[in-house]
């Protein structure tokens, strides 16, 4: 039985490997996606284009604009004289926000009244503007402490004092790249199973192997397991760049890590499989990856939260297997979650996988052309 | 033979191949459920789920000594629809529910609160939040500080002072002045569904006829080589035109999205996206030449540099400049800046001319390329 599996499985690593392009797909693209999106997924604004619109050139407009410009976020394009030439700005994307001082700014502060900071942004991307309006607010408040502190007015009678546990510099990267990690090995399990049966089908040489001695279970493991040594390999490629490259820290045990790879990988090689035996041809198989591909990442609270999904929704998400090995990712990398507390991920992503690899083995004889 | 009846048997030429593809397509209704039922899925599950704007975050809320001034702290985190407040006798207990993911931060006030707020360096309020969403534990931070705001006011109100910041900050949005996720969520998930439905149709369009050895039998025709490329797009253009509509449609009526410019423009510009990106996947079609190459190039290429190098979630200003520069290769990061504009701002030439120009060159480069490939092998 080993015998025949094993035949099975060197024959399809030749079929992967044999054509150039296919290897160069297999190989290559993971490491610079990897590396390209780990790059381009954060939430941390840097130099947002703004201009001023000072009309008070008193001392405390000064002060401010000073905090602004020691900020890596943003970084100033253009000093207005006019009203009229903010909107042109925004409107043509030039700057995302427009930060406006009045005549007496400067004025009502010494006077002990409020000054007022208008700031206009750019609401197009929202989730920007949002970022940036924290940003803004983060170098008023701290304006405001230090100029209590330095005129002898009194501090408000509390004050907020934040810690971040996990993350203490709240760098969004750090959160983005493990989930990289998951997408990326999704994608790669998806290319090597998603088209196999179909291609064996379209080319009729499905057939052929279903009057071999092979079982369907031999069958099922023969086809599972490229994808899955494959998949651990590239895996392993990926971890290592989040932790070498990127220096996103590792806390918890490589044991619990790899356990979550395997999981992972067995759900998405059986899904993989599943719409490949499903599909009569190479374009089916092709078009069903992609209909499984991204509804999963979209709602594995990759970029948005699950929480923030309604009931109905997030009852969708259980049965995306990427959702669990996001929390395994984050866990294991940020927090050190140990073993025992990951058990309520690992067993769904089994789960799935079993159920997954026993409709595409069922499907092998039950589904002819 | 004159010029007229060439072309005129030119366009029978054409319609013979776009006939044909047409059939292929209906017989094999994958291709279908690609234009129509992906993007009602999508815009199902992105419109209604998908959503950057917390609300009701689970916060712990340890109170050491329970009094009036407490209660009238915490009386704003009841209020506000950001927080659900649970509300924990010691810090320990807290701690826990953060470690098992039950609250995403902590507020402590500690026992000597009400005492504190008469010294004069105030009452330190403690706040941790769970780094590991970096992003929601800054929303989590601002909406703590917005909490504070409003107890402070009311604080100074009860005792008949007015507190009054030395600076206070008065934001105006432009264009989405509710700061509403799903109005940039939507045009830009038009634009992802735009890419896989470009790309995905043609991707094994060319490559099954060289697979299968027919793009042989399609060269002894006298189709010319730019007969077979347009006879391939039309009718996956048409296809994909009936996609945008449903989506557009879906966009403006199901979820509200304004739509402040011109529809024409928008059409327009989508026509243009659209040739760019079924441009796309002939490329990748005729470069893989086998199906199961441009399956991977196409799973590869399409979908994550729409999703992640095109602005539609993460802001392309903020990237290292490589990657910027990478960007620009990206061809759904010009049709994002167009709709979101077009969408939500109106009709700006300073933003949809440079950015329509750039889907000029990029679909004009594919169809040049894919040309040029295909000519080659004629030889």
């Amino acid at each position: 039985m080993f015998a025949r599996i094993l035949a099975l499985v060197l024959k399809e690593f030749l079929a992967l490997l044999k054509d150039k392009r296919s290897r160069i797909v297999l190989i290559a693209p993971p490491l610079i996606q990897m590396i390209v999106f780990g790059y381009a997924a954060t939430f941390d604004l840097k130099n947002v284009p703004f201009a001023v619109y000072n009309e008070d050139h008193g001392v405390a407009s000064r002060e401010l604009l000073a905090a602004f410009d020691s900020a890596t976020t943003f970084s100033r394009v253009a000093e207005l004289t006019y009203d009229s030439e903010i909107a042109p700005l925004i409107d043509g994307r030039q700057v995302l926000m427009v930060v406006h001082f009045g005549q007496d700014f400067t004025a009502n502060m010494l006077a002990g009244r409020s000054g007022a900071l208008q700031v206009i942004v750019d609401g197009r991307n929202s989730n920007t503007a949002m970022l940036a309006i924290n940003d803004v607010r983060e170098i008023v408040d701290r304006y405001n402490r230090a100029w209590l502190a330095d005129h002898g007015s009194s501090q408000p009678p509390a004050r907020i004092e934040t810690r971040a546990w996990f993350n203490p510099n709240l760098e969004s990267r750090w959160f983005f790249l493990p989930g990289i990690v998951g997408i990326i090995t999704l994608l790669v399990t998806m290319l090597v199973t998603a088209m196999s049966v179909a291609r064996e089908r379209e080319q009729g040489t499905f057939d052929q192997l279903l009057v071999t001695p092979l079982r369907p279970v031999e069958i099922l493991i023969g086809k599972t397991l490229p994808g899955f040594i494959i998949g651990v390999g590239e895996a392993s490629v990926i971890v290592l760049a989040a932790v070498f490259w990127f220096k996103v820290p590792l806390l918890g045990s490589l044991l619990t890590l790899y356990t979550g790879i395997f999981l992972f990988l067995l759900s998405g090689a059986g899904v993989g499989l599943m719409i490949s035996s499903f599909a009569a041809t190479q374009q089916q198989g092709l078009l069903g990856a992609f209909m499984f591909l991204v509804p999963a990442i979209i709602l594995s609270g990759f970029a948005t939260p699950i929480r923030n999904m309604p009931q109905m929704v997030q009852d969708i998400t259980l049965l995306d297997p990427l959702r669990y090995f996001l929390v395994v990712l984050r866990g294991v990398f940020l927090e050190g979650t140990p073993f025992h507390l990951l058990l309520d991920q690992f067993w769904p992503m089994a789960l799935i996988g079993v159920v997954a690899l026993s409709i595409a083995g069922w499907l092998f004889r039950h589904r002819m052309y | 033979m004159s010029n007229g009846t060439s072309m005129g048997s030119g366009k029978m030429r054409i319609r013979g191949l776009v006939r044909k593809e047409f059939l292929q397509i209906v017989r094999d209704p994958s291709s279908i459920a690609i234009a129509f039922l992906m993007p009602i899925v999508l815009l199902l599950l992105f419109g209604y789920g998908v959503s950057l704007d917390s609300e009701h975050v689970p916060v712990a809320i340890v109170v050491e000594q329970p009094g009036a001034d407490t209660a009238d702290f915490t009386a704003a985190f009841h209020q506000s629809r950001y927080f659900n407040p649970v509300m924990y006798a010691n810090t320990r207990d807290a701690e826990q529910a953060m470690m098992a993911g039950s609250v995403n931060a902590i507020v402590v006030l500690r026992q000597d609160f009400a005492k504190q707020l008469r010294d004069p360096d105030g009452a330190p309020i403690q706040l941790i939040v769970n780094g590991v969403d970096a992003n929601s534990a800054r929303l989590v931070s601002g909406y703590v500080q917005g909490a504070w705001g409003t107890w402070l006011e009311h604080y100074a109100q009860l005792r008949g002072q007015k507190f009054e910041a030395p600076v206070q900050m008065e934001q105006r949005v432009w264009f989405n002045s509710e700061l509403r996720s799903r109005n940039f969520l939507v045009p830009g998930l038009v634009a992802l569904i735009m890419t896989l439905i470009g790309a995905l149709l043609t991707a094994m369009v060319m490559a099954r006829e060289w697979e299968r050895g027919t793009m042989e039998a399609l060269m002894v025709t006298p189709l010319s080589m730019s007969e077979v490329i347009v006879g391939k797009l039309l009718p996956y253009f048409v296809l994909g035109m009936g996609g945008l509509a449903l989506s557009v449609s879906m966009a403006l009526f199901l979820f509200d999205v304004p739509l402040r410019g011109s529809m024409w423009v928008l059409i327009a510009t989508s026509a243009l996206f659209l040739i760019a990106a079924l441009g796309m996947g002939l490329l990748i079609s005729t470069i893989a030449r086998s199906q199961f190459v441009a399956g991977q190039l196409a799973l590869i290429i399409t979908f994550l540099p729409a999703f992640l190098l095109s602005g539609f979630i993460f802001d392309i200003g903020s990237m290292p400049p490589v990657v910027q520069f990478i960007t620009h290769i990206v061809a759904a990061r010009y049709y994002i800046a167009i709709l979101q504009t077009v969408f939500l701002a109106g009709n700006d030439w300073s933003v949809i001319v440079p950015n329509a120009l750039a889907l000029v060159v990029m679909a004009t480069l594919f169809l040049g390329v894919t040309w040029r490939k295909s000519r080659k092998r004629l030889e």
